[in-house]
């Protein structure tokens, strides 16, 4: 028996109000706009049965294969002489690239944003480039430039200075893969906040940088701080690009990406599992640290609507 | 200056610009163009014929191939899982929802090394499959499952925001005119996700053609057989063949170039549908 509905009730409710049917003496509800039950378990099984074969039984074999041969392996490997390198190197590239990209990202959306001029697209689709590029020809292209059969090669030899097959090759080509991450996270972002406040911190007698400082700082720094650990999280992954300009030179050009494929190749299984898994580790920290911010952003959405 | 950009009393603008344009200058288009110039020192009949040998076709059908089988496999399954996100509350959601983007944060080298572990003869799937007669690691197959792997966040994310953006009216109006759950989705809720499902095929594709760390590990990398183009660049590099080198990684950026344009395109066909919505 469907309950009567006033005439000006809205079809969601017409929808949703409870039918029952007193004679099996069972009431259920189903929405006219959701699937049976039996589809949406099926749907959900089959969801979670990809998601595990792709991706979380890839991600707990990684930490498996680590610590197959046991725990003294798995320090042995990550705190043997070449993996410490490795690891000071990839932490030293993200450190170089990282603040680099963060300081074009914020004069890049400065630009775009808050300024209204010709070409405007042309420049957003420049920035996203270097990601529809491949990080093979990514670090080729480097080596066109810097390599001893390059337009610099001969100059760069005579005065004794090694771009490729050496850590500057590397920081460059990390540094191309990763231009994009900061900026296509700021530009959409202080788009959507206008320059109202700004304009205002000027007409109030701002300088420009305290105007970025005490205005649009404040606004950005979550996007800011979420762009960044997506671009460290890719700088310190990067293994095409890397590979192609670094020589693979152990204990010197050797980053941690490049020190598992050369832990591999030897059978040495254990030990690139175990190098892998602090790449892993980190990519987990990275997608922790991601929902946080995400989360937060939707919480601070929901204030602002609320106010 | 005043045709240029429009006048604001905000500062910084020059300063701003000007390095932003240095800045992509020196580390993005120079050193692109760099291919481009280099290329061009070769006659046309020279560098038609370093880029149609058999190895190199090989290596392209191989590349657009499993490419597109992996992005259309990621279409199917980035729909449902996006699907079942939106719609369906389960336990561990949250939890299903941020690893999605695993394969953006998991570095590719490790990726490789893990799915050929998991894929090889005696690993925890390959041990299964192998009695079956399908050998995945080594062979064409392992290509497929790495590109997989890493075009799968590139559907789930496109999808996702359109997909919650759709308007309840839209499918109650369905259902009151009397159309099921099935007529409903693929009538008026299929149309609305479609543009943007191509872009995340399309993003998923181009990512997959240019792909390297996590597919030379799986793919066994036998000339003419699972040799993808990138590795073909790399070995031809390793031959100090520069300029076959050079002209291999051209064609990869007119196809991504080309791509790149066909996705703008497809997202401003998917804003605008969404909008008329």
């Amino acid at each position: 028996m469907v309950e009567p509905a006033p005439q000006h009730a809205s079809l969601r409710t017409i929808m949703t109000t409870t039918i029952t049917f007193p004679l099996a003496g069972k009431t259920f509800r189903q929405r006219a706009t959701q699937e049976p039950a039996w589809v949406r378990r099926s749907l959900i099984g089959l969801a979670l049965v990809f998601l595990t074969l792709f991706l979380f039984v890839p991600l707990i074999s990684v930490f498996y294969e680590a610590f197959k041969k046991g725990v003294e392996v798995y320090v042995a490997a990550i705190t043997d002489p070449d993996a410490v390198s490795a690891i000071k190197l990839t932490l030293l590239v993200a450190a170089i690239a990282v603040p680099l990209n963060l300081i074009f990202g914020i004069a890049a959306a400065w630009a775009i944003a808050k300024f209204e001029f010709r070409g405007k697209n042309l420049l957003i689709t420049l920035i996203d480039l270097p990601f529809s590029v491949s990080p093979v020809v990514s670090g080729l292209i480097y080596v066109l430039v810097f390599g001893l059969q390059g337009w610099l090669g001969p100059w760069l030899a005579e005065h004794d200075i090694k771009i490729i097959f050496a850590v500057p090759g590397i920081v460059l080509a990390t540094v191309f893969v990763t231009v994009p991450f900061i900026a296509r996270e700021l530009i959409p972002l202080m788009q959507a906040q206008g320059t109202e406040e700004e304009e205002a911190a000027v007409v109030l007698g701002a300088s420009g940088w305290q105007t970025f400082y005490h205005v649009t700082l404040p606004n950005i720094k979550w996007g800011l701080l979420y762009g960044s650990i997506l671009c460290n999280a890719r700088a310190m992954g990067e293994f095409g690009a890397v590979s192609v300009v670094s020589g693979h030179i152990r204990g010197s050009t050797n980053t941690m990406p490049l020190h598992v494929e050369i832990l591999y190749n030897e059978y040495n299984f254990a030990a690139a599992f175990a190098v892998a898994s602090l790449l892993a580790l980190l990519a987990l920290v990275t997608l922790a640290l991601k929902t946080l911010i995400e989360f937060r952003n939707k919480q601070h959405q929901k204030q602002r609507g609320l106010e | 200056m005043s045709s240029f950009k429009q006048y604001s009393i905000l500062p910084g603008f020059n300063l701003a610009l000007g390095f932003t344009l240095l800045y992509l200058s020196l580390i993005v288009l120079i050193p692109l163009s760099a291919a481009f110039i280099r290329t061009a020192e070769l006659t046309w009949p020279e560098f038609w014929s370093i880029a149609t040998t058999p190895r190199v076709l090989a290596s392209y059908r191989l590349t657009f191939g499993a490419s597109f089988a992996a992005a259309t496999v990621n279409a199917f399954f980035g729909l449902l899982v996006a699907w079942v996100l939106v719609r369906y509350h389960f336990p561990g959601k949250k939890i299903v929802d941020a690893l999605v983007d695993l394969p953006f944060a998991l570095p590719t080298a490790v990726a490789g090394i893990a799915l050929t572990a998991l894929y090889a003869g005696n690993g925890w799937i390959g041990q299964f499959l192998e009695p079956l007669g399908i050998k995945v690691a080594f062979t064409p197959l392992g290509i497929f499952v790495a590109l997989t792997f890493i075009g799968l966040p590139f559907v789930v994310r496109t999808v996702q925001p359109v997909l919650e953006d759709i308007e309840a009216e839209l499918e109650e109006a369905a259902a009151t005119l009397g159309a099921n759950r099935w007529q409903t989705f693929t009538r008026v809720i299929f149309p609305a996700l479609y543009p943007a499902l191509m872009t995340g095929f399309a993003l998923a594709f181009a990512r997959a053609i240019g792909e390297y760390g996590s597919v030379i590990f799986i793919a066994g990398n036998m000339p003419m057989i699972s040799e993808i183009t990138p590795l073909l660049i790399i070995t031809k590099l390793e031959q100090y063949d520069y300029a076959g080198a050079t002209a291999l990684s051209v064609v990869m950026l007119v196809i991504s170039f080309a791509l790149l344009l066909i996705i703008n395109l497809l997202q401003w066909w998917s804003r605008r549908r969404s909008m008329q919505a």
